[in-house]
């Protein structure tokens, strides 16, 4: 079976953060279209927490005090593609725009429940007219989807680890070194990332990564690696949990979100460090729900079209370490709001954490997630 | 004296005037309980009923490829060898429509359940088909007769006496044309004017190997004189028109075309009804060559299922144990006491599961409360510190505590009902404590065992979110799996027969439960 691959130009987008740039920010005014016929309230769902408190602030409340639309907040991401369909099966639906991951965008396209988009005419251009399809590139992985940042799953670990003699991780494959860097580690409870690293650290290139796991012996060998370290495990199913327990000590080193390590540093001043090696690059943006009203649609293109642009997605990097999905965002990332802190450093982007990354093979991953899991699942219950 | 029936003072039988009063007074009760059996139904019944009808449901397959699945019926799926040329053609004309409407990548997700890969083939094979070469047949036909591009021969064709019933491929496929225009152009497009694409020749072409020679001479001797001229001559033109390459196309666009798997899945899920999530909710697989079992590596549900119930039966068993003497004493003290030790089982009761559930994780963990005082009593060492949580203990540990006052309650007030003088007496005539207990005290209370081991079992079997959070890996239950259907992988009809496994198994258990103790001995209070 010939499998398509992403290309990695993610560094291209990266390299465009390691200059700070400082240009006049476009205020909300400026940049908002009049929307004619348009439905006066709408429903924006995303994941809640601080990430929602970031759109908020970035995104909903320029937009409200513009155009005088009211935007509800529906927390109910995680379970976005089911309800969706759901919604679109009862032939009601009531969103008009849902941040999801990549991976649950393919899906909700691919079951015809997401618009598609014309990101060159839906989407506003870079300001120095660079058309979105290019500002955006690669990171338009589904035809309904509009990336808005860009999160990494990667470690992190306890600074004060008695046991470990002053030895500290700098590589991804500290994980499955249980003697050097001994201690409970907490590993994400599905198979995406894991058998990718465990077969990095088996000795297999990334780019021969997914041709493997094709193969049954290919996963028997991703999971014979991950055997060495099973007993020692903790596995997670909520982005909470691994700061949870690095900081009650119960885990020396585990996987979340960056967003998440950022907040256990810098907010709570936990003693945790973040190992940047091989994170695994993911995508969130926005998709609009299809079969809306003309009105509620048209709305929903005007709000998307003002909040992806390069100045509001710069802006979302003031409230969380996530990274703009745009090149030309890249170097108006400024300073943490509340913080006062510069957050380049602390994006998944930042050149010095992002040597050694891959975005994982949503394609693959959309054909073989099933029976990869199912595998994965069958792996860990006995 | 069976003559001499009792009868009231109108002379009517005794028996058949009480029969009738009876049945006066269940028709009134009937009228009073409407309103609540509608409210059943419709809330929650014929949800429950159309969800778990999704696990035999499978109409996207032969309504996404309705020419394909029919003419794959005459393919040897057992055999060795592709589907013929005429297979590939329809499947070109199908997918055509299917792109048009965006239902081919939906079509892809449900076969990627059976087979991983299918989604990307059909996601990519829907880019593709637009360019596709389809006009060998259409320039065959309109070469030999320029009538048969016209609307007008079209029209004859289909008011033949032959049509469909002779032409099957060509009536399906004229179909996909038709709402592939009016989804492409507008609901109100006037069809009269236009003739078919390519594809639609193709499947005429196709249909004409299959005709007889008594249908062949019916056709070119018709009454309808532009009928006529349409096949006359055509039986032996036709031989020689190009034998069509849509399967060296279609097995361009992608290899997985050319795999024997993806045409025998296809041909596995033609049909509208299927019970393919049956089979793999037990591990096994319907393959073309019967039922097998999923490789090792693969089998999880039939491991979850006896888990399951193995767990929440242990869980019964100690909230019994651990509700009992609560209830007894609950029962047994003075009221101003035992109202307020009450309060103490109803506390929990009333607090979030999620505040109960993290709770434990505080106490149960590694670093957390119960193992911090063991190493400072100096029962367990520094290093040897007990896993509590993310394990099956963990699950126990946290459900029974959630449960428990499912069992307390029941049983507090089937005690409460209990004379203490029953016992006195018991005593009285000689008998000891435990025979007492025993012998008269415990079988008075088995209904409110009977009524809290019910509700704790059934609850318990379909609970998710905490064995979700502190069951690690080995405390998980089929819930979790269904809810992981339902949310992630959107896989309803594995989900919904995973849960009708589930209910199934909760009903016959339920029937057993009545056979063996009776449901008339359970009491709530």
């Amino acid at each position: 079976m010939i499998i398509m691959r992403q290309k990695h130009t993610l560094a291209a987008a990266i390299a465009m953060a390691t200059t700070l740039g400082v240009s006049a920010a476009s205020s909300a005014a400026d940049v908002i279209e009049a929307c004619e016929d348009c439905a006066d309230s709408m429903t924006i769902v995303s994941w809640g927490g601080a990430y929602s408190t970031s759109q908020l602030r970035a995104y909903h409340e320029p937009y409200s005090a513009e155009t005088g639309v009211e935007i509800v907040n529906d927390e109910s991401s995680a379970e976005a593609v089911a309800k969706l369909r759901a919604m679109n099966e009862a032939g009601n639906v009531t969103w008009d725009v849902v941040d999801v991951v990549a991976a649950d965008a393919i899906r909700l396209c691919d079951e015809g429940l997401a618009l598609e988009i014309d990101p060159d005419t839906d989407l506003a251009a870079a300001p120095d007219g660079t058309p979105a399809s290019e500002d955006f590139g690669d990171l338009l992985v589904s035809d309904c989807f509009i990336p808005q940042i860009v999160y990494s799953t990667t470690f992190g670990y306890r600074t004060d680890n008695e046991d470990w003699a002053d030895a500290t991780p700098t590589d991804v494959c500290a994980i499955f070194d249980t003697e050097t860097f001994p201690g409970q580690r907490s590993l994400e409870k599905r198979p995406i990332a894991n058998v990718e690293w465990a077969l990095m650290c088996d000795g297999v290139a990334i780019e021969e990564v997914y041709d493997m796991l094709e193969t049954d012996a290919g996963v028997e060998r991703a999971f014979a690696k991950l055997d060495t370290i099973k007993d020692d495990t903790i596995w997670w199913s909520a982005g909470a949990e691994t700061p949870q327990l690095l900081a009650d000590g119960e885990v020396a080193i585990g996987s979340t979100y960056n967003g998440r390590l950022f907040s256990a540093i810098e907010e709570q001043d936990q003693p945790i460090a973040i190992l940047w090696d091989a994170q695994m690059f993911d995508l969130d943006g926005w998709i609009i729900p299809a079969g809306l009203s003309p009105e509620r649609e048209a709305r929903a293109k005007n709000y998307i079209k003002f909040a992806t642009d390069t100045q509001r997605l710069a802006d979302q990097a003031k409230y969380i370490s996530y990274g703009p999905a745009r090149a030309s965002s890249a170097p108006l990332v400024g300073q943490h709001a509340d913080l006062g802190i510069d957050m380049a450093p602390h994006m998944p982007t930042d050149p010095a954490n992002a040597q050694n990354t891959f975005l994982y093979n949503y394609e693959w991953w959309a054909d073989n997630r099933d029976d990869i899991d199912a595998k994965f699942q069958a792996w860990l219950a006995n | 004296m069976a003559s001499d029936q009792l009868t009231t003072h109108d002379g009517k039988s005794l028996h058949k005037s009480l029969a009738k009063a009876l049945r006066r007074e269940k028709r009134r009760s009937l009228v009073l309980i409407a309103p609540l059996l509608l409210f059943v139904v419709v809330t929650f019944l014929s949800p429950i009923g159309d969800m778990l009808f999704r696990s035999v449901e499978n109409s996207v397959v032969p309504e996404t490829l309705p020419g394909t699945t029919r003419a794959l019926q005459s393919w040897d799926a057992t055999g060795t060898e592709l589907p013929h040329e005429q297979v590939f053609a329809l499947l070109a004309d199908d997918m055509m429509l299917a792109q048009e409407l965006k239902l081919h990548t939906r079509l892809g997700s449900r076969l990627n359940y059976d087979r991983p890969g299918m989604s990307s083939i059909f996601r990519k094979s829907g880019r593709r088909i637009k360019k596709m070469e389809s006009d060998a047949h259409l320039d065959a036909f309109t070469g030999f007769n320029p009538s048969w591009a016209t609307p007008a021969g079209w029209a004859a064709l289909r008011d033949s006496e032959l049509w469909p019933q002779a032409f099957p491929a060509t009536a399906i496929a004229f179909n996909n044309w038709t709402r592939y225009v009016k989804s492409d152009e507008g609901e109100n497009t006037d069809l009269s004017t236009l003739t078919p694409y390519g594809f639609t020749y193709s499947a005429l072409y196709y249909d004409l190997q299959q005709l007889s020679d008594e249908q062949w001479s019916d056709l070119a001797g018709s009454d309808d004189s532009t009928l006529a001229t349409l096949f006359s001559g055509l039986s032996s033109t036709s031989a020689s028109f190009p034998k069509g390459d849509y399967k060296e196309q279609i097995l361009a666009i992608d290899d997985g075309w050319g795999e024997l798997e993806t045409w025998q899945t296809l041909y596995r899920l033609s049909p509208r009804y299927v019970d393919s999530y049956y089979w793999a909710s037990i591990d096994r697989e319907s393959t073309i060559n019967g039922i097998v079992h999923k490789s090792e590596n693969e089998r999880i549900y039939v491991k979850l299922f006896v888990r399951t119930f193995g767990m929440s039966l242990l869980i019964t068993f100690l909230c019994i144990l651990l509700g009992y003497p609560i209830a007894y004493l609950l029962a047994t003290l003075p009221t101003r006491t035992s109202n307020l030790l009450l309060i103490f089982v109803l506390l929990p009761f009333w607090t979030s599961l999620l505040v109960r559930t993290s709770a434990w994780k505080v106490l149960l963990q590694q670093q957390g409360v119960v193992n911090n005082m063991l190493v400072k009593i100096g029962i367990i060492g520094d290093d040897s510190r007990l896993a509590l949580i993310n394990n099956m203990t963990g699950t126990i540990i946290t459900m029974t505590h959630i449960l428990l006052p499912f069992m307390i309650l029941p049983l507090f007030s089937v005690m409460k009902t209990i004379s203490p003088s029953y016992v006195r007496a018991a005593k009285s005539m000689g008998a000891t404590d435990w025979t007492a207990f025993r012998k008269i005290y415990f079988p008075n209370t088995i209904p409110g065992i009977g009524a809290g081991s019910i509700l704790v079992f059934i609850l318990s079997i379909g609970y998710y979110i905490t064995p979700e959070l502190v069951g690690g890996t080995k405390g998980v239950f089929i819930s979790n799996r269904i809810a992981y259907h339902i949310s992630s992988s959107l896989n309803w009809g594995l989900a919904a027969a995973l849960a009708a496994i589930l209910l199934g198994a909760v009903l016959i258990l339920y029937w057993a439960y009545d056979r063996v103790v009776g449901i008339d001995n359970v009491k709530l209070g």
